[in-house]
């Protein structure tokens, strides 16, 4: 029979094999869903990864949609190497959008080289107090990361949507919900010009250089990564575990929040309601498929910004519904998960016990 | 073949990944016999237990019960066959009854009538003397208690073998004795007792015949009670490895740490609280906590080493009310502690013994403005691996991959060449090969000749009274006045261990 | 008193889907399983129920199918979380998820369609009785069915022999399996009935609740049914009373609103997600009480035969 049995040492081959091959099992079953549907998978697949990529204007599309993936990760991996289950990427950028749409608008049309920088100050600053809360609420009261952090994404979404609607409506928008464009000063200068590839990138790049130093050089680093694989060793020796959880919180909120300034300030250029298509959850995706690892989120954040790109691509190409970005999201991650456990574990082929002489051995009678 | 003869194992193998751990096994137990198996941390008595308890399954080898081939695939059978076994670490359910776990390994037909069970527990264990009540909660039970309970529920389940894991390691003295004349009634009976076990007097007390395992072999069978208590532990270790220590008398100096009036209390409803400890410790001596497990050692480790805080001028250190002091600060400050729990606590079991130096050790000088040095780190390491014979690959090695002896003295190197003024360690010989624990008793006693003064907390009563020169017990999470070793009976101790003394006594001052 | 009776009828229909699926992860809590993809699971529900009731013209095959759906998500996470032993917070994660890029992608082409859901069906005589007549007695059948839902959960965990495996598992899997106890097989069997009520939940918002189908129409219950289950210490009458307060919560704005008071929308409907966190603060504040009433191993994976 089958059985799953614990390798002695964890295999250092599937570390790295098993986003790969979770990746292929995506596309292969990325070929059957287009079957199914009754659409060719070939071109499918071809819309879905290399279309959107071909020339120059789709790379920097793929750019663009990584560079908010990518900040948000690096700052998530900060928490979840400590184990700290951080799930509000997604409040703090909206968050961080918000902040800095507010200063934006009020800024108007001032001029100075001062304007960009303060704008996007408000939105790390608005993330780190977002991030701030769920901290407060995990050190001071105990209170689950996980869910606080969910409610205060949707209680973040709902201030957004109040704001937009509200107080920052653009009274010459015809009614829709939006902000004014904010002033040229205040927007992110153009990394490739002729493109819509922004400073953002840059943020992100350096963000994932940061996090690299922070864990293969520095004490601090070392300190998160005890808390999250010992935290009984972590407390023997001493490290703080309250003041790691206010970094680790910190910094996903600044990321997160710089992600959500930069996506208002350089592509979008006003605040309106569909700020992110999710990238705060996606983000938490490119964490686990890029192990944690700086240079693995860079390359996870491509690959899941293709997602994004491919799915818009095969809604325009082959009339397909929006949701297959979240599918192949999900996928990516659930078979991710299922491939790592054969980091751990390997399938053996277990002969039976051997057949007993004499099976029906009766229970002796206790003797008096 | 007598129907007498109740087990008898012929040749059982048993192969791990990388080890044998039974290889080719024999054993025969008679009915109403008493037989230990005896053996170091690693022999293989666990993996046996296992075998014969159905939990794995032998490469090779057979079983024979009551003079039948038999394989046992798994506990229920082993069960309904007629073997119970009492784990060393208790298989209760706090949050349930004594009926309620004994009714959960029984069948649901034995089980239904509540009325009938309970009237069966008190009877069973009034007879053999181990009086418990059905209703009670587990969770309200002393450990002495459940291991009561296990008993009660493998008799309940008429076991004619009985399985013994450690059951000593967790009672006071007078508990042990207790436990030793229920078995010997149970095998007057006839049923059969089988005594895993490293503790070689109780061994020779108690037993009729012993098999010594040893790097999963038999190493020898012998009657105890016709040898000494150093023959069978020649057959344990082998003749190359060194059994004891000699331990030179302690010059002990000032006054390095004072514990005054501590207190704490506990926030976890199943823990134990500590109340108004007293102990003064000077420089060059090692003084010995006794302790039934679960008595307020852990947390008191806690305070001392920081986990917990404490009122500030409860601890004094060289004068110095450190009681609200992190563990980083004290350990800045000269202190060193060994965790219980080698691997969990005192070493990340993922990482490398050189990131575990860095858990205690960084101000050595390992971190320089926030960034690790890592040559330093490394060759700390590599110092702490040869100065305590760490058999491991080097400082690359992965803590999780040393033995259990090895990982310890990489623990306890790592702190000693810290040179602290103060060590606490805590069992730090439990589970480790007695190679090791020799190393590590050596170790001890060298600091403490270079004048750090040592706190040693154990469940061991021999390490105790062969290291200490003063020695004290910790019960429900008080202090008992501390003796010099010397006018120090084991009697007395056990009593202590019981909770047989009253608060407020002053610890005797060193002669 | 009229309004009264109307608000406290809209609470139980609003408690409604959160009691249904808060259940469902009690049981498998009390096996020692976290499961986070309560969205996933419940979205997966409601999809193949709007789907399966549209295309069968059948409210029950709907809600036949949805239960259906989902115990099959929540078994791939049983897979992953009890057979692998994976890491169970990072596995639900992934089953949020998946279930809502899946669900999204299926029901894509049902967005916007309209489907008779289920009606009121009062109870005759009982529902007479005034105020509480109407509030407990006039509802429709996946009301009932959820009163049914909890009397059998808690009559299972306290008095039977299967509620007392349920809880040794949880409290503790290797003494549970050193008994003889099949922790593996509990545990599915604890995961699938949470899936189950996932799923019967959220055929409740597409059938019965409102009548459609939307991409991630569930707004987080799932979530706040995890923080629910925590909040009542894993006892089943304080996961009905909390359940009923949350439905009080979400429809408060439309109470309001109703009342005259001007409020913008967005910051009313920020409210269940307020009173969640408050619900968490009270509950976890004293962490020497929380731990008196958690299943002792939830969310540590369990390894047998080491």
């Amino acid at each position: 029979m089958l059985l799953l049995e614990r390798r002695p040492v964890d295999s250092q081959l599937m570390r790295w094999a098993s986003p790969l091959l979770a990746m292929v099992l995506t596309v292969i079953t990325g070929f059957i869903l287009f079957l199914a549907m009754g659409k060719d998978p070939v071109e499918g697949l071809k819309f879905f990864f290399i279309t959107p990529i071909s020339d120059l204007i789709g790379l920097a599309e793929l750019g663009l949609k990584m560079a908010p993936l990518l900040l948000c990760a690096a700052g998530l991996t900060v928490c979840y190497r400590a184990k700290l289950w951080n799930i509000g990427a997604e409040g703090h950028f909206l968050m961080g959008a918000l902040g800095a749409s507010i200063v934006a608008v009020q800024l108007g049309d001032a001029s100075g080289f001062w304007v960009l920088p303060l704008v996007l100050l408000a939105g790390v600053l608005a993330g780190m107090l977002w991030a701030g809360i769920a901290a407060g609420l995990k050190t001071h009261l105990h209170c689950n990361e996980i869910l606080t952090t969910i409610m205060l994404n949707y209680i973040a979404l709902n201030l957004l949507l109040y704001t937009v609607h509200g107080p920052l409506k653009d009274p010459y928008g015809f009614g829709f919900p939006q902000s004014v464009m904010f002033g040229e000063t205040a927007l992110l200068p153009d990394l490739i010009p002729g493109t819509r590839l922004h400073l953002g990138l840059a943020f992100g790049l350096m963000a994932a250089v940061a996090v690299w130093v922070l864990f293969a050089r520095s004490y601090i680093g070392f300190q998160l990564n005890v808390v999250g694989q010992d935290h009984r060793a972590a407390a023997f020796a001493g490290f703080g575990a309250r003041r790691l959880t206010w970094f680790a919180f910190l910094v996903g909120g600044a990321t997160a929040g710089l992600a959500g300034a930069s996506e208002v300030t350089g592509p979008i250029g006003q605040l309106v309601p569909q700020v992110s298509p999710g990238y705060g959850y996606t983000a938490i995706i490119v964490v686990f498929l890029g192990r944690m690892h700086a240079i693995g989120i860079i390359a996870a954040s491509a690959l899941l910004a293709l997602t994004f790109i491919g799915g818009e691509m095969l809604q325009i190409a082959m009339n397909m519904p929006k949701a297959v970005t979240g599918l192949f999201q999900g996928l990516l991650l659930f078979y991710l998960l299922t491939c790592d456990a054969f980091i751990r574990y390997r399938i053996r082929l277990k002969r039976l016990a051997r057949q007993p002489i004499d099976s029906a051995a009766p229970a002796a009678p206790r003797e008096a | 073949m007598t129907a007498a003869l109740r087990l008898k194992l012929e040749n059982i193998v048993k192969e791990y990944p990388g080890c044998r751990a039974n290889d080719g096994i024999d054993l025969t137990v008679e009915a109403g016999e008493i037989h230990a198996l005896l053996g170091e941390n690693g022999a293989g008595k666990s993996t046996l237990m296992k075998v014969i308890y159905g939990v794995v399954q032998p490469d090779e080898g057979r079983m024979l019960w009551n003079g039948h081939p038999v394989i046992v695939d798994s506990p229920a059978q082993a069960r309904s066959m007629g073997i119970g076994m009492v784990f060393q670490h208790f298989s209760l359910f706090e949050t349930l009854t004594v009926a309620e776990n004994i009714a959960l390994g029984l069948s649901p037909a034995e089980a239904r009538d509540r009325a009938e069970l309970d009237r069966r527990i008190t009877e069973v264990s009034e007879r053999y003397g181990m009086a418990l009540d059905p209703r009670r909660y587990v969770s309200s039970l002393s450990v002495g208690e459940r291991q009561r309970v296990e008993i009660v529920r493998c008799l309940i389940q008429e076991s004619t073998l009985l399985i013994l894991d450690e059951p000593t390691s967790v009672l006071t003295p007078q508990e042990v004795a207790d436990l030793f004349a229920t078995l010997r009634q149970l095998a007057k009976e006839g049923c059969s007792i089988l005594f895993i076990s490293h503790k070689l007097e109780e061994v020779r007390a108690l037993c009729h015949n012993a098999t010594v395992l040893r790097q999963g072999r038999v190493s020898g069978d012998c009657r105890p009670a016709d040898v000494s208590a150093s023959d069978i532990a020649r057959l344990m270790v082998g003749d190359d490895t060194p059994i004891s220590t000699h331990v030179a008398a302690a010059d002990p100096g000032n006054v390095l740490m004072q514990v005054r009036d501590l207190n704490w209390k506990s926030s976890d409803p199943f823990g134990t609280s500590l109340k108004h400890l007293k102990l003064d410790l000077r420089q060059g001596e090692i003084v010995g906590i006794a302790g039934v497990a679960g008595n307020g050692q852990d947390e008191f480790l806690k305070a001392l080493s920081g986990e917990i805080k404490v009122a500030r001028d409860s601890l004094l250190f060289g004068g110095l009310g450190i009681g609200a002091l992190k563990p980083d600060q004290r350990r800045r400050l000269g202190m060193a502690i060994v965790p219980e729990e080698r691997l969990g606590r005192g070493a990340v079991p993922a990482m490398t013994l050189a990131e575990n130096a860095l858990l205690t050790a960084s101000g050595q000088g390992l971190v320089d403005r926030g960034l690790i040095r890592f040559g330093r780190v490394r060759e700390f390491s590599r110092q702490v691996i040869r100065q305590f014979g760490v058999r491991c690959n080097g400082e690359d090695s992965i803590a999780a991959s040393l033995s259990g002896g090895n990982l310890q003295k990489y623990i306890i190197g790592r702190e000693a060449l810290q040179n602290p003024r103060l060590l606490v360690a805590s069992h730090p010989t439990w589970g480790v090969d007695v190679g090791s624990a020799v190393a590590i008793h050596e170790a001890l006693v060298r600091l403490r000749d270079e004048g750090a003064a040592i706190l040693l907390i154990s469940e061991d009563l021999d390490e105790l009274f062969q290291l200490c020169s003063r020695i004290g017990a910790i019960c429900h999470g008080r202090l008992s006045p501390l003796a010099p070793t010397a006018d120090l009976t084991i009697e007395q101790l056990g009593e202590w261990m019981a909770g047989g003394f009253d608060d407020g006594e002053v610890s005797y001052a060193v002669a | 008193m009229e309004l009264l009776t109307n608000v406290l009828a809209a609470t139980v229909v609003a408690g409604t889907p959160l009691l249904l699926v808060a259940l469902g992860e009690l049981v498998c809590e009390r096996s020692g399983v976290l499961n986070l993809g309560q969205e996933g699971m419940m979205l997966m529900g409601a999809v193949a129920g709007f789907v399966a009731a549209l295309s069968s013209g059948s409210l029950i095959v709907g809600v036949a199918a949805a239960i259906l759906a989902g115990i099959a998500m929540s078994l791939l996470f049983a897979f992953m979380a009890v057979t692998l032993a994976a890491n169970q917070y990072a596995a639900g994660l992934a089953l949020t998820i998946f279930g809502t890029g899946l669900s999204a992608f299926l029901g894509a082409g049902f967005v916007g369609q309209s489907i008779v859901g289920f009606t009121r069906v009062a109870i005759p005589l009982l529902s007479e009785i005034p105020v509480i007549g109407r509030v407990l007695f006039d509802q429709d059948p996946l009301v009932y069915l959820s009163l049914m839902v909890f009397a059998g959960v808690a009559i299972f965990l306290r008095s039977t022999r299967g509620g007392l495996l349920l809880r040794a598992v949880g409290e503790d899997p290797e003494a549970a399996n050193a008994n003889g106890l099949k922790v593996l097989v509990v545990r599915y069997l604890a995961v699938a009935f949470g899936g189950g009520m996932a799923g019967l939940s959220g055929a409740y918002l597409s059938l019965a609740y409102t009548p459609l189908w939307t991409e991630n129409m569930t707004a987080g219950r799932g979530w706040i049914a995890l923080a629910l289950v925590v909040f009542a210490t894993w006892r089943p009458e304080r996961v009905l009373l909390g359940a009923y307060l949350f439905g009080a919560a979400s429809i408060l704005h439309l109470v309001l609103q109703g009342l005259g008071w001007k409020s913008p929308t967005e910051l009313l409907a920020m409210l269940p997600y307020l009173v969640t966190i408050l619900m968490l603060v009270l509950l976890s504040w004293n962490p020497a009480r929380t731990r008196l009433n958690t299943p002792l191993s939830l969310g540590q994976p369990f390894r047998p035969g080491r």
